[in-house]
């Protein structure tokens, strides 16, 4: 049984921490496709990622459910360290999640399961952060819409393949939608729901 | 205990989790109106208690602070601003607008092009551009979630046909990436092109009515207007009294009581970047004078 001396630690400065992450986080939403680096260091529980561990201490705490995929669900040390650290409640139901932790992305679940928000309350939607296994290199995405001057390119290896084809769903329902966070280590994408995916090569 | 009695940058942290994650969904989609849950702030509604807390949330201790109140950096809600996050956050201010990675403005955009490095915080009174229009919150919602806004053009249009022309002179009316009606907070029309393809992340607090509101860098800001009354931006014709700029916005200044006025630049900072840089105009101050008098 883990004890809360063996979890991994939080922020060290977990004010100054939280801000730097926010303004990495912040920055990725308001410049999609561009690479963000987030500098703070905490631990990372079971099969969490550093970026994904500072995410959730900057934004996680008890008004956020959070949905997890079966592989962070499993791991004991990630309901622990989520506990203690951020007090945020674990949700079976997807569609009430402010928040989605993906760290098995080939098995993500439908999008449409996921809160997509109402047409008057569109921003009570979940956001969904997935773990990937790289965002410096794979395949080119050619990305276009608010935040990006022209055309952004995302060289990223991602799971699910298909992730932009299935984000193609943000275009019809608009403004209801998803708004996806890609990590890798300390690397962080965001891909909100404005985004389009003009077109990709290999 | 000698402690101090505040966390940094004044708001506690569980009120700049709720503040950011409301900020990340305004990004997420421009122009909407995303509620949040609005505190107290040591300063009264409509001193900019939105736009302090959006800074507070984003302010970080690498940051360089400006705020500016009507364009100008000297005046007391601009001061009381600087100092109020100067004390409770540490963090270096200036005036120069180019220097500035964070802005906190008060009914102008700076004259100086923002860059991609920069935020602009606005302070808003009421965010909603419809409420005038409709007082009902639920009808204005479901106007936006329906992007029914032919109330607006009815509302511009009948400026037409009483003044023969658009009146709205500030918080005009625009429409972002192409879906929702925002209002720009009370800024001048002047300014409104600015917001249009900007580099810099705009973001939008208004306190009292407890709304956060984005345009995310480089997205389609059109001011709304018809086809054979284009939207125009205004500005007094004349150079500025003391820096001679003859496209950047003037405050009309009243200077006795026999109708002598004269015009100068709103946006302080660029005024005296002009003066410094040796452009003068008809009043400037007594230095220069005393040297074209010989």
């Amino acid at each position: 049984m883990t004890t809360i001396a063996e979890l991994p630690p939080g922020f060290a400065d977990k004010v100054l921490s939280a801000q730097s992450t926010f303004r990495s986080v912040m920055d990725a939403m308001a410049r999609p496709g561009l690479v963000q680096r987030i500098v703070p260091m905490a631990g990372a529980p079971g099969p969490m990622m550093r970026g994904t561990a500072a995410i959730a201490l900057t934004l996680f705490d008890h008004d956020t459910p959070l949905w997890l995929d079966a592989q962070m669900a499993e791991s004991s040390d990630v309901l622990k360290w989520l506990k203690f650290h951020t007090g945020a409640p674990v949700v079976q139901d997807s569609s009430i999640a402010a928040f989605a932790l993906i760290s098995d992305g080939g098995a993500l679940p439908p999008l449409e399961r996921f809160a997509l928000g109402s047409s008057e309350y569109p921003d009570r939607s979940t956001t969904v952060i997935v773990q990937v296994d790289g965002l410096s290199s794979g395949r080119a995405f050619e990305l276009r819409g608010p935040g990006i001057d022209g055309v952004a390119t995302l060289q990223a290896s991602i799971k699910p393949f298909d992730l932009f084809e299935r984000l193609r769903m943000n275009e019809a329902l608009f403004p209801r939608g998803i708004d996806v966070v890609l990590v890798a280590d300390d690397a962080v994408v965001a891909i909100p729901r404005t985004t389009r995916v003009v077109s990709k090569g290999s | 205990m000698n402690a101090p009695a505040y966390n940094f940058a004044y708001l506690d942290e569980q009120t700049k989790r709720m503040i950011r994650r409301a900020i990340l969904k305004a990004i997420a989609i421009p122009g909407y109106q995303v509620p949040f849950a609005s505190r107290e702030m040591p300063m009264p509604y409509g001193w900019g208690t939105g736009g302090v807390q959006v800074t507070a949330a984003i302010l970080g201790p690498q940051d360089v602070l400006k705020v500016i109140d009507q364009g100008s950096d000297d005046t007391t809600n601009a001061i009381s601003i600087r100092k109020f996050f100067a004390k409770t956050a540490g963090v270096a201010t200036t005036t120069a607008t180019d220097e500035a990675t964070v802005i906190q403005t008060r009914h102008r955009i700076p004259e100086t092009a923002l860059h991609a490095s920069q935020v602009l915080v606005y302070q808003v009174p009421i965010p909603e551009p419809l409420r005038f229009l409709e007082p009902r919150e639920t009808e204005t919602r479901r106007m936006h979630a329906l992007a029914e806004y032919g109330l607006m053009h009815v509302k511009l249009y009948e400026d037409i046909a009483r003044f023969g022309h658009i009146a709205t002179a500030y918080a005009y009316p625009v429409k972002v990436n192409a879906r929702y009606v925002m209002d720009p907070s009370p800024t001048p029309k002047f300014d409104n092109p600015k917001m249009d393809n900007c580099p810099a992340l705009q973001l939008f607090g208004a306190g009292r009515e407890k709304r956060i509101y984005a345009i995310p860098p480089y997205t389609q800001v059109v001011s709304l207007d018809f086809e054979d009354h284009p939207f125009e931006p205004y500005r007094f014709n004349a150079p500025c009294a003391l820096c001679g700029a003859e496209n950047s916005y003037l405050d009309e200044i009243v200077t006795d009581d026999k109708g002598g006025r004269m015009f100068v630049c709103s946006d302080t900072d660029y005024c005296e970047g002009r003066q410094a840089a040796g452009h003068h105009g008809s009043l400037s101050a007594a230095p220069y004078k005393e040297k074209a008098h010989g």
